[in-house]
Order: structure tokens, then sequence, then C-alpha cells
């Protein structure tokens, strides 16, 4: 469970486009995706990194049904995409929990169906306190720092037992340290609930300590130019392990960064 | 607190010494600037004969029921037309049409369709806090975060529980401080409102009070006015500051 295939997917925008009249428009198709391929296993921590305006976050939500290819097929399980659902959670990338509620309720949103009150109260517990929020059942995110909040909407998506969990950008906007630490979280979690997890990211290092499986995509009509399986066991330092240290290199290359190198 | 409270204190007696100095080496007629003092008398027999209190219920009854029927109409109308493009496209015209005409230019019309006595003065207060009700509630739903939706669907929301568990604590602060600036409208207008079709409540008063030339009386009508109008912002303010509505606010 929790197989993701791409197959030939495009996605193409409609912009109107106005001249210095006003009036008289004309339409511009924007093609963001083309050709689109990929195959993820049941199981695989993907990363897909990528410059912005690549495509990858457009990606993300048509695998979580939010929006829908222009043509191709997204397919989880072999069953079709056609709109979002509990099994397959999307974290956003900012302010993804509802801020009118508490951390509890929050959590509480995917079990509200739960007849058995006890068995909810224990469950909604429980995974509070696997992302060390004892003590914060009662706060409402504005009360809490950024990072708590990410392991919040961590909890609230776990809770649901999805077979597929989607990540934009989990950990932008957090200082060096709380990145570093979701980081090592993130990848606990997954060898903990060993499900698909699919990452978008900007930072490579994200990918390399993170990914079983790397994909890197560039603009249209070239939007997958790498997808490598990575095979490190955790946790990894980047450092110190040969192939990660080039993969690093040849990360950077192609998304354009020489200096680092 | 404590102390933004003493500073209030501390400005309206200066206040009330200033106005009590003008009067006393001003040599005006009671008629034209009454005394502080002369303000106050007036004010306690107003206040114990019972004139003072049946005038204030009067005003606010008014102004609840205006207050009330705008709200239960024009918050779900705004919550619709904020949600859907083609109704608002249809509508949104003609409120932007309506909103800018006063309600007292509507006091004709009003006497002639509801006659004499409350309905006039209630609809007129309906009227006034109606248009900037749905206008604020179109804005808020409209502008609310579209990554809210999105978990919604994630999580399998019914359409009622979109509403009641998404758009209603969405908009709730923007609605808020919107009802906070209607109240202080439909108030406005109840004691415009009652110095034409009414025979109670504080415009009556003070119209009453200026035919028969006791502006102390006015005097006495325009603090009453101006201390229940404080305190009905003051009731908003509370209602914004509850924790689960004031979810935008800084941390």
């Amino acid at each position: 469970m929790g197989r993701i295939q791409v197959q030939d997917v495009a996605k193409r925008y409609r912009n109107r486009h106005y001249n210095s009249s006003g009036n008289n428009t004309e339409q511009k198709t924007i093609t963001v995706l083309e050709n689109v391929s990929l195959e993820f296993q049941d199981g695989e921590m993907v990363c897909i990194l990528g410059p912005s305006g690549c495509g990858k976050s457009t990606l993300l939500r048509m695998v979580a049904g939010f929006e829908s290819a222009t043509s191709g097929k997204i397919l989880i399980d072999e069953q079709p995409v056609i709109k979002p659902s509990s099994d397959y959670i999307f974290v956003f990338q900012h302010n993804g929990l509802l801020p009118w509620m508490t951390v509890w309720e929050n959590v509480e949103l995917g079990l509200r169906h739960l007849d058995d009150e006890q068995e909810k109260r224990d469950t909604i517990q429980e995974y509070i306190g696997m992302v060390e929020l004892d003590g914060f059942e009662s706060y409402y995110p504005h009360q809490l720092s950024g990072g708590m909040q990410r392991r919040a909407e961590l909890a609230r998506a776990i809770v649901v037992n999805p077979e597929l969990l989607i990540m934009d950008e989990p950990f932008s906007g957090l200082d060096f340290l709380t990145h570093l630490k979701m980081r090592e979280e993130v990848v606990n979690m997954h060898q903990f609930i060993n499900k698909t997890i699919v990452v978008v990211t900007h930072d490579i290092d994200d990918a390399l300590v993170m990914a079983d499986r790397v994909v890197v995509m560039g603009n249209a009509p070239n939007n997958v130019i790498l997808d490598r399986k990575l095979d490190f066991k955790h946790p990894r330092n980047i450092e110190k392990i040969e192939g990660l240290r080039e993969l690093r290199d040849e990360l950077y290359l192609m998304l354009g960064v020489n200096y680092a190198v | 607190m404590i102390k933004s409270f003493l500073l209030s204190l501390l400005s309206f007696s200066l206040l009330i010494v200033l106005w009590a100095l003008f009067t006393h080496f001003g040599n005006f007629s009671d008629q034209v600037f009454p005394a502080p003092l002369l303000v106050l008398n007036s004010a306690i027999e107003l206040f114990n004969n019972g004139t003072l209190l049946k005038h204030v219920v009067a005003s606010l009854y008014r102004v609840t029921l205006g207050f009330y029927l705008a709200v239960l109409l024009g918050i779900p109308l705004g919550i619709l037309l904020g949600r859907m493009t083609l109704v608002r496209q249809l509508v949104n015209p003609i409120i932007q049409f309506l909103r800018p005409i006063s309600p007292l230019a509507w006091i004709p019309l009003a006497m002639l369709w509801f006659g004499i006595g409350d309905k006039p003065a209630i609809f007129l207060i309906f009227l006034s806090s109606f248009f900037p009700l749905v206008v604020a509630t179109t804005m808020a739903v409209s502008s609310i975060n579209p990554v809210y939706f999105h978990v919604a669907s994630n999580f399998n929301f019914s359409q009622q529980e979109i509403i009641k568990k998404i758009i209603i604590p969405a908009i709730l602060p923007e609605v808020l401080t919107a009802l906070r600036l209607t109240i202080a409208i439909a108030w406005l207008v109840v004691v415009a409102a009652e110095m034409i079709a009414v025979q109670s409540g504080l415009g009556y008063l003070i119209l009453d009070a200026r035919n028969a030339l006791r502006m102390d009386i006015v005097m006495v009508g325009m603090i009453v006015i101006g201390m229940i109008g404080v305190m009905l912002d003051l009731i908003m303010l509370r209602l914004a500051a509850i924790d689960s509505i004031a979810w935008n606010k800084e941390s």
C-alpha cells in the first residue's frame, strides 16, 4: 500500500493577458509539467528537489487530489486519484493547523467519526505524546513556536494512519537547529510508521539525509532530470559517507550552483 | 489596565472641571449652556422618576432588534456571496449602490411603509447595519486562506462541517470588528430615527427637551448616549478577545 504511479502527466494553466487598453484579451497557456512519469514504491521516502517554479509543488498537490492533471494519470495503489482523501495526508508548508482549534482539536480532526470516546482520547493523547507536545493540548497554534506547530501537524497527519504522507517544504521557516531536529524526527517517524512519504524541499542536505529516492526536477518540458535510489543506512552523516558527498556535488551542479562544489 | 482606567478617569474629571469653569465665568444663561451641577441634578431627577430608564430601554430595544435582524440576514448573505462568485457578481452591484445612501434618506419611505412607532425606527437601524455587515462578511469569506479548505477536503469534511468548522471561525475576528463598527452606526441612527417617528427613546427625549428649552436635559440625553455607546463598544471588544475567536492575534 502507498505505491504511487505518475503516468505521463502534464499540467497547463491558462492565463488571460490584457493589453494596455485593457480589453482585447488573449489567452496564453503556461505549461508547468510535461511528460512526467515517476513511480514510488510502498514505504519509500522520496525527496523532490528543484528550483522555484519547476512544478514540484503542483505535482504534490495533484498527488493529494487538490488539483487535477491536464493530461496523464496519477495512481495510488492502482487507483486513480480523483479527490482528496484522509488516506493521503498533506502536510502544509505554513499554517496548516486550523488556528481556531487547539492542538487537541486539530489532532482530533481525523478521528472525529470514531464512536469509542475512550479509544479516541487515548489515541490522541498517544500521538500528542509522540511529538512531545504533552501539556500543550489546550494551546492554540498561535501560542506555539514554529517547530511545535509543525510537530502538532505531524501528529494530526499520522494519527489517521495514512497510506501516504505528502509534505510541502516541511522545514521552511524554521530556525537552523529546529530544522535539523525536525528532520531527524521525520526520519525516525518514517522508520516507525513505514509508510510512503513524499517531501518537496529546496534543501539538498534534507534530501541526502532523509531520502530513499531523490528526484530532481527542472523546468518543463524536461521535468524529471534525475531519479535515483539512495541505499544508505540511517542516521546518515553526509561528510562521512563517500557516496553522499559525491551526490551532493552532483546535485549542486545540476541545480546550477557551481561555487559550492 | 488600572493605569489606563485611572487616566481616562482623570481626563473626564478635567473635562468636567473645564466645563464648570467655563460656565461659571462665561456668564451664559442656563438655557444656552447649563453648568455640570445643573445637568447632574436633572439627571438624578430623570433617573428617580423613571423617565430616563424608560427612554434608554426604548432605544436599546430598537437597536437590539434592528441589529439582530441585520446580523441574522446580513451574515448568511455575506457568506453566500463570499462563496459563490456568480451570485456575488449578480448581487454586489445592488449592494454597492444602496450602501452609500444614508439610512436617514429612507425616513420618508420608512414612515410611509411602516407607519408611526417602533417599526420604522427598527427598519432604519436594520438598514444602517445590514449593508456594512454584508460587505464585511463577503470580504472576510473571500479572503479565507485556501489552505484551510484543503485541510477540510483532506479530512473529508461535509459541506455543513466546512461552514461550521472552517468558514464561521475563520471569519469571526473580522466579523466581530465589523459588528463593533456597525453597532456604533446603529446607535447613531437610532437617536436620529427617534427624533421623527416615535414618542420615546433618547432621541425623543432630546427633541422634547429642546422644544421645552431645557438644555440641561438635552445634555443628560447626550451624556447617556455617549455612555451607552462606550458600553456597547466594550462588550464587542470583550467578545473579540476570547482566545478561540481571536485566533489571528500575534503570539
